[in-house]
């Protein structure tokens, strides 16, 4: 009893935010969506104990769901041709996840998009019989560019309405309004909102300069946002998404430039000699980087404006690559402190530093999962270069990838559900993307130059 | 025992300052000698009476001297012109060799081999020889490896070749580093030659 009384609660609450959320949203006038949710009967608030999916198991099988196609609600001239592009972006976002496999539609036996969208028009046996175990129904109704989609997810077996929203926008939106809805999904099954709503930055090359770039979360519709005509690395989000730092030789010498996205404002460090591998502290205006002016390469922690606070590592040799546990209070980084480059762990509270790398002579590029769990990193074993996890205890080494290319760059969705790397096993350096747990690798999308060092922002427009 | 050290010591002063007076007269009447004799040995310029003949032979004497003078001094600046070719051509050879001649690395290290020290000594006496000259000291790596590592390895390359030309006596504010990690490859190609050309550390003239 008390444990569907605090269900409940939570369910206010995260309304509540919902709602907050997209108040803000208007204020700033980022964007133009405007985001009507209404609740489709009361099915969401039967909370019975939710058992999530555990993303990071190894053999994870993917949840089967059925996309019948997308009903035309008023006859609208452009209903039809829209229904079939969001449900198009439906699938091929619930593809993306790895963890959901959309059932073919020629093994559905009902004609929804005829029928009627309802729990009341569908016969679940229908969907059961074809192994379905989710049912994603999806009206759209469209009157000069407004347009209205009405998503409902069905559970066949319990004959349940799990999820119902409707979205308003803009024809623009349409790739938004329907990744709100996969996040729904996502959140249904996992218990997070997935990758849907956030960025991936990457580096690409520009002809013989290296430039920064920004897309949506799965490599859609990229543009440029340096144009220094220099070398341009490492891009870092800020835990917000309104912050990128990245390293440029734009002024001759490497720098980190601190570039907000949403004004034309910015900071520079650029102390003497290097100024490399920005990796901003979990929700905090600063960042981590590997500075040389103290003619070391040493990890020190800066304020958003490039004031350094104070120097976190202290040993002879290369330290470099900060990445943070997503409590911000330890910090793996790469040192050669030992005589070959591996990974260490520093608590920062306490200082203390454990090595958390054994096996081969070369691991760097640490990336620390934002479950908090485990790190994916960069090694170099008999001639090939390969992704690894570890857990943050030192066991469970897993090898990610093999025998395709070179593959460099790891980083996690924000759900920790997905990585995404840059390979070479395609000839040029393009960006990939993976399971946690090594399934699933596939290229991102195919651009001019070669493209490196992808990284998702954490993007939380669901919660 | 007092009084007389003190005593002593004024009348050490007074001798001083007569022989300083002295001297300074003494002085004083040398110079006005030295004017007089100035005065003196003034030149007399003296006016030649000649006839034209006597005139025209010496011209043309003088005419033959200056031709011959002319003659040698021409053979001479050829001379020096050729050697200074050779110099020049040398010098320039020496500045490219400075130039093309990279210090090379072995994976994942920025120790120097005794190559590369062979390398930087000759560097230094380059260095010596055109004391005008400022450098900068790039370090560079191979693509295997990773980005980030990478520039900061490059950073060492470049510093323990600076560190080597300080020891051997070349002035640090003569050089200055800077690193490209992966960045600048001098080889594209993905095998074990052009890793090797590579991992670099380049000399640039400022």
């Amino acid at each position: 009893m008390i444990s569907v009384l605090d269900s409940l609660l939570q369910v206010c609450n995260r309304n509540l935010m919902v709602k907050e959320r997209q108040m803000k949203g208007r204020a700033l006038l980022i964007f133009f969506l405007v985001l009507g949710v209404v609740l489709l009967g009361r099915a969401h608030t039967v909370l019975a104990q939710h058992v999530y999916l555990n993303i990071n198991e190894p053999f994870l099988r993917k949840v089967p769901v059925a996309v019948p196609g997308f009903k035309s609600l008023t006859q609208g001239v452009n209903e039809d041709r829209l229904g079939k592009e969001a449900r198009n972006i439906l699938v091929n976002a619930l593809d993306f996840t790895g963890y959901i496999a959309v059932l073919d539609p020629m093994s559905y036996i009902e004609n929804l998009a005829k029928k009627g969208i309802t729990r009341a028009e569908i016969n679940f046996k229908n969907w059961t019989v074809i192994g379905s175990e989710l049912l994603v129904t999806c009206g759209v109704e469209e009157s000069n560019g407004d347009i209205q989609l009405k998503f409902r997810l069905f559970d066949p077996f319990t004959e349940r309405l799990v999820k119902g929203k409707v979205y308003t926008g803009k024809i623009d939106d349409l790739r938004r309004m329907v990744h709100r809805f996969c996040g729904e999904i996502s959140f249904h099954l996992t218990g997070k909102w997935g990758v849907f709503s956030s960025s991936l930055a990457f580096v690409s090359t520009v002809g013989k300069d290296k430039e920064i770039f920004i897309s949506e979360f799965d490599g859609y519709n990229p543009r440029q946002v340096t144009r220094h005509n220099s070398i341009s690395l490492s891009p870092a989000w800020s835990s917000d998404g309104k912050w990128l730092a990245y390293t440029s030789y734009a002024g001759g010498n490497p720098d980190i430039y601190i570039k907000n996205l949403y004004q034309i404002r910015g900071n520079l460090i650029n102390f003497k000699g290097l100024n490399i591998s920005p990796a901003w502290v979990p929700d905090s205006f600063s960042l981590a980087a590997t500075l040389s002016f103290e003619n070391d390469q040493e990890i020190y922690l800066l304020t958003g404006k490039g004031k350094i606070i104070k120097r976190l590592t202290d040993s002879w040799g290369i330290d470099v690559s900060p990445s943070f546990s997503p409590d911000g209070k330890k910090m793996a980084f790469v040192s050669k402190r030992a005589g070959t480059p591996q990974i260490y762990i520093q608590d920062l509270d306490r200082g203390t530093v454990a090595r958390l790398t054994f096996t081969g002579g070369y691991n760097t590029s640490p990336a620390w999962s934002p479950e908090g769990d485990k790190v994916v990193y960069v090694g170099i074993a008999n001639g090939e270069i390969n992704i690894y996890m570890i857990g943050i205890d030192g066991t469970g080494l897993v090898q990610l990838t093999s025998k395709a290319g070179d593959n460099e760059d790891p980083s996690w969705s924000p759900d920790a559900s997905l990585i995404t790397f840059s390979s070479t096993r395609e000839g040029g350096a393009g960006i990939f993307v993976m399971t946690a747990t090594g399934g699933d690798q596939r290229r991102l999308f195919s651009m001019k130059g070669a493209q490196t060092s992808p990284v998702w922002s954490t993007g939380n427009e669901n919660n | 025992m007092n009084y007389k050290m003190i005593k002593g010591g004024r009348m050490k002063k007074q001798v001083l300052m007569n022989l300083v007076l002295a001297l300074m007269i003494s002085g004083l009447v040398f110079t006005v000698s030295c004017a007089k004799k100035q005065v003196v040995s003034e030149p007399v310029v003296a006016i030649e009476d000649t006839t034209d003949a006597d005139a025209a032979a010496r011209a043309a004497a003088l005419e033959k001297q200056r031709a011959m003078e002319e003659e040698m001094l021409r053979q001479k600046a050829l001379k020096e012109a050729s050697l200074s070719e050779a110099a020049r051509a040398q010098k320039a050879a020496a500045l490219e060799r400075f130039v093309d001649q990279n210090v090379q690395f072995d994976f994942d290290s920025s120790e120097l081999t005794p190559m590369a020290r062979a390398i930087l000594k000759e560097k230094a006496l380059w260095l010596g020889e055109n004391s005008g000259v400022r450098i900068i000291i790039e370090g560079h790596c191979d693509e295997r490896g990773t980005l980030e590592y990478n520039l900061a390895l490059g950073e060492r390359r470049a510093a323990a070749a600076q560190k080597y030309l300080i020891d051997l006596g070349i002035f640090q504010s003569r050089m200055s580093t800077i690193s490209y990690g992966e960045e600048r490859p001098l080889d594209p190609a993905h095998n074990a030659a052009a890793w090797a050309k590579n991992r670099r550390a380049q000399f640039v003239i400022k």
